[in-house]
């Protein structure tokens, strides 16, 4: 039988507030274990939430970036449940009204086409602490640092088909996060992690499968391969006369497979109600419009924008829009470089991410800064260096040797445009070489790369290409 | 001096009669005296006492003296206080040592009171008799064998008893307006949200609301005026202007229009206590009032109403306590699951694990709609009946309780019973209105209180309503025998 995939995925952004969602402590990553965790963040009896305005400022803009319905009135509610790293017997979130409904997300998929992906809602919540189970001993650490840090739970419409897909989503996502500033996205501190509903269907068939949630992928090959896994999982368990039950799995990394964590049956009664403490949420119209005026070019405005005001093919322009960063490193290479897209688009996309890429930098880390790179590429342009010679530059440059001109300047790399000078080197040439000239005059055209090849070895690459081809043309006739 | 009401400290400290040290001295001797007997206090707070009253005196020689600079007051031990043992009646919380100030302690002490200790109260505010304390009943100072009222049992029976002139209470469902009346003396309830609950050990996040307990409604003004306001800490605190209160306490009550709902003169009240609510009533006639008859239809579905929210809000707020952060952890736990069963199966009370029971059961999947949902709906027909009869008449009056205080055991086992203590007062605070009670005479030999409800931030109205009775009448003076 043809089976087909249905996904969902709840990602999780851990927003990039200066404080928590619901108290003054700061989000900071990495403090020593509960040093940023107050009266408040710790439960202590009478202390009480007061939402962080920031943190709505960011679900707004999210909202409005994927086109989706601001809800004039939300709730808070609580989802009573008991575990040591959760300070109140409760997380703060947002059950029955979203401050997020109706938005939606185009995706690339591999064949070159787009396609629109549902969001169903996204919701304002808190984060709860760590438990440690390591270092301590039959025993487990609490660090309430990251409790009450506030998170943006996005769920999507089961509209995902493949692993690829959920992967291409998440991936659009992430950028969407990061091009906003409404988080910092990194996957490793757990600022950006999703759980993934899967399910499969005989093809054609209208209902739903039974789905598994996969709890807590925290990287995109994770995203891929367990889903990947969970589908062949329920396929085999389908085919082999078996029925999928309703559980939430876990993925184990180290073995590449999922696991049962709890069945439907034991899932906790979470017991939601609306927050006593906490007022509804009214968003006002003006607050919106405030919101909409900080929103930056998104990523696929950007995307036809590059393809447009640079001439880039789609491919270039998506690679380059990929991060906010990139695409404002490769603007300002443009401009550098006096104008020269397609030009900067090669050597952004080429040697500097290659390069980047081999050292394990980020764009913001580059040692070779844009003007440096921009400025390279204009002594390309006013045909001072060749590409060849460019790439000698570039590399000394990015060994922090300085930029172009100085690099060119103190190794004597400019190109030698003196048509007596190449016209003396090409005499040269033709003198030491009279059994090829003699060829050539034979017919044998292919020796013109030969001779080509001499000059420019003459000249240690110095000479222009162009007029050495042009100037021996002429000599030998 | 410990017969003195706050007004009239106030002016003894002014006019230099005798100094705060000297005044907290002597009612620390009253403490010490009579609290064993009474069991009004949880913890007293002698030494920190002091060195308050002493600053509170150089302030004074300073020239920077306050209306409440120096004077004696305890806190319910619900509010939390820094370095100092908050217990919440409870011994889940024995051991607690907050380590910060509730906003209405730090209000006070900005303000320059002296705080004695941290009084009684019925388990997390779970009662209407103080028995629910982990540290035992509190006697009502007019007799011994009888109930103070709760959950604020401690700090009426303090004042009733001439120990402290001023308390702070919390009133969930009627804990600060039904110990008032049982012990003789003043208590507000503020509408919700005047009064900060940062730092008020929640027990119904959505009714709980603090309010000072006194000999009379002058010094309650005092003390709210040092309570109330917006709280940035506190988003359910409302961002009302906050009077004077003693401004316009003493207008005149002519052409004041007060209701009596009828269903607050029904059934299950006490005649006796009924007569004594008349003969007030009467005394208001006589102040210029016009008196009707009002009716809140609804409002007979306060207690049910009231048993489905308060435990659901209750069973959430109560799960902090469970044994991992601060306060009772069972001994030798063997996995998470009995850290959490014992410590919190051992530090709760019965009162208290039956409203989690009930609470929890409340909110499940299921049960939601019927019960909880359906309170909600329902609260707000209560409400909606106070703010329709609030377009006819300035006040509502009635009695505080249905009878007088019982005797200590005697509702002990009967939880229904028990919860019809407070059947008047309860609406109130679904409804969020504010409601005072004060002294209005006697029935078998205890004290009986007169139950005055007003419109939303209509405290003031309130405590001119309250005053000009205490003007007229003398109930409010009455001083237990012994005390």
């Amino acid at each position: 039988m043809e089976w087909e995939t249905v996904i969902g995925l709840e990602i999780h952004v851990q927003l990039a507030t200066k404080s928590k969602i619901f108290s003054g402590s700061s989000t900071a990553y990495g403090a020593a274990p509960n040093t940023q965790a107050s009266a408040i963040d710790l439960g202590m009896p009478g202390v009480l939430p007061v939402l962080n305005e920031d943190a709505v400022r960011m679900a707004v803009k999210f909202g409005l970036a994927i086109g989706a319905k601001i809800a004039p009135r939300s709730v808070f509610a609580r989802k009573n449940y008991f575990y040591p790293d959760l300070p109140k017997g409760y997380q703060i979130s947002q059950y029955e009204l979203p401050v997020v409904e109706h938005g939606v997300l185009d995706i690339d998929l591999e064949d070159g086409s787009t396609k629109r992906i549902g969001v169903t809602r996204a919701h304002l919540e808190e984060d709860a602490g760590k438990s440690l189970h390591e270092d301590f001993e039959g025993m487990t650490g609490i660090d309430l640092n990251r409790a009450g840090t506030p998170l943006l739970e996005i769920v999507s419409e089961p509209d995902l088909r493949s692993a690829k897909e959920a992967v291409a989503y998440m991936k659009k996502m992430h950028s969407l996060v990061r091009y906003l500033e409404i988080s910092d996205g990194n996957m490793q501190e757990g600022s950006f992690r999703c759980d993934a509903n899967v399910s499969v269907r005989p093809k054609g068939q209208k209902e739903f499968g039974t789905r598994a949630e996969i709890k807590n992928l925290n990287s995109f090959r994770f995203v891929e391969r367990a889903i990947n896994y969970e589908v062949e999982r329920q396929i085999d368990l389908l085919e082999s006369g078996g029925t999928v039950v309703q559980e939430t799995r876990l993925y184990d990394a180290q073995k590449n497979e999922t696991r049962s964590m709890r069945t439907k049956e034991e899932a906790n009664d979470y017991r939601y109600f609306p927050d006593p403490d906490l007022l509804p949420l009214d968003i006002e119209p003006a607050f919106i419009d405030a919101v909409r005026e900080t929103l930056p070019e998104l990523p696929d405005e950007k995307r036809d924008r590059f393809m447009k005001e640079y001439e880039l093919p789609a491919y270039d322009a998506g690679v380059l829009t990929a991060s906010r960063e990139l695409a404002a490193f490769y603007e300002h290479v443009v401009q550098e470089s006096g104008r020269q897209g397609k030009l900067s688009a090669n050597w952004v996309m080429g040697d500097l991410l290659g390069a980047l890429n081999k050292a394990g930098l980020d764009i913001t880390e580059s040692p070779v800064t844009p003007q440096m790179l921009g400025g390279m590429l204009k002594r390309i342009q006013d045909n001072t260096i060749s590409g060849k010679i460019a790439k000698d530059v570039f590399e000394a440059m990015w060994n922090g040797e300085g930029e172009a001109d100085e690099i060119i300047e103190k190794r004597g790399l400019k190109q030698v445009t003196d048509t007596g000078a190449i016209e003396a080197m090409i005499d040269e040439v033709i003198a030491a070489n009279p059994q090829q000239v003699e060829q050539y005059k034979a017919g044998k055209d292919k020796l013109m790369g030969f001779f080509v090849g001499q000059v420019m070895k003459a000249s240690k690459g110095k000479a222009n290409p162009a007029q050495v081809n042009e100037l021996l043309k002429q000599k030998l006739g | 001096m410990h017969d003195k009401t706050i007004t009239e400290l106030a002016a003894a400290l002014k006019a230099g009669e005798f100094s705060s040290v000297e005044l907290t001295e002597a009612l620390l001797r009253r403490i010490e005296a009579h609290n064993p007997e009474l069991n009004a206090f949880i913890t007293v707070t002698r030494e920190p006492a002091l060195q308050a009253a002493r600053e509170a005196d150089a302030a004074r020689a300073a020239g920077k003296a306050g209306p409440l600079t120096g004077i004696p007051i305890a806190h319910k031990d619900i509010f939390c206080t820094a370095g100092v043992r908050t217990s919440c009646g409870s011994k889940m919380l024995d051991s607690f040592v907050s380590p910060y100030d509730a906003t209405v302690v730090e209000k006070l002490k900005a303000a320059g009171v002296v705080m004695l200790g941290k009084t009684n109260m019925d388990e997390f505010a779970m009662g209407s008799s103080n028995e629910t304390s982990y540290y035992g009943p509190v006697k009502n100072p007019w007799k011994l064998d009888a109930v103070p009222g709760g959950s604020s049992g401690g700090s009426a029976a303090a004042v009733a008893a001439r120990l402290v002139p001023g308390v702070t209470a919390t009133d969930t469902g009627g804990s600060i307006r039904q110990p008032a009346a049982m012990c003789g003396i003043s208590g507000l309830k503020p509408t919700y949200g005047r009064v900060s609950r940062y730092g008020m050990i929640a027990f119904a996040s959505s009714l709980d609301q603090g309010g000072p307990m006194a000999r009379t409604a002058e010094d309650l003004a005092l003390l709210l005026n040092n309570m109330a306001g917006f709280d940035p800490r506190d988003s359910t605190s409302v961002e009302h202007v906050v009077p004077d209160y003693t401004d316009g306490i003493a207008e005149s009550l002519e052409g004041l229009k007060i209701g009596l709902p009828k269903e607050f003169f029904g059934e299950g009240l006490d005649p006796e206590v009924g007569q004594v609510v008349e003969a007030a009533i009467k005394e208001y006639e006589k102040l210029g009032a016009e008196v009707r008859e009002v009716s809140l239809p609804n409002s007979k579905l306060s207690v049910p109403v009231y048993y489905v929210i308060a435990p659901a809000e209750a069973s959430s707020n109560l799960s902090r306590f469970d044994g991992v952060r601060y306060g009772y952890r069972c001994e030798n736990p063997v996995d998470l699951e009995d850290l959490y069963k014992r410590s919190r199966g051992e530090g709760f009370g019965a009162e208290v694990k039956r409203r989690i029971m009930v609470g929890t059961y409340a909110l499940s999947a299921g049960y939601y709609d019927a019960y909880y949902l359906k309170a909600q709906q329902l609260r707000r027909l209560i409400r909606d009946d106070f703010v329709r009869v609030f377009e006819e008449v300035d006040v509502l009056m009635g009695p505080t309780s249905p009878t007088v205080a019982f005797n200590i055991g005697e509702r002990s086992d009967d939880p229904l019973q028990m919860y019809l203590s407070d059947v008047y007062t309860i609406a109130v605070n679904l409804a969020g209105v504010p409601g005072l009670s004060i002294p209005a005479g006697f029935a078998k030999g205890l004290p009986v209180g007169l139950q005055v409800i007003g419109n939303y931030f209509s405290e003031a109205k309130l405590l001119n309503v309250a005053h000009k009775f205490q003007q007229a009448t003398d109930w409010h003076l009455a001083t237990p025998e012994g005390f």
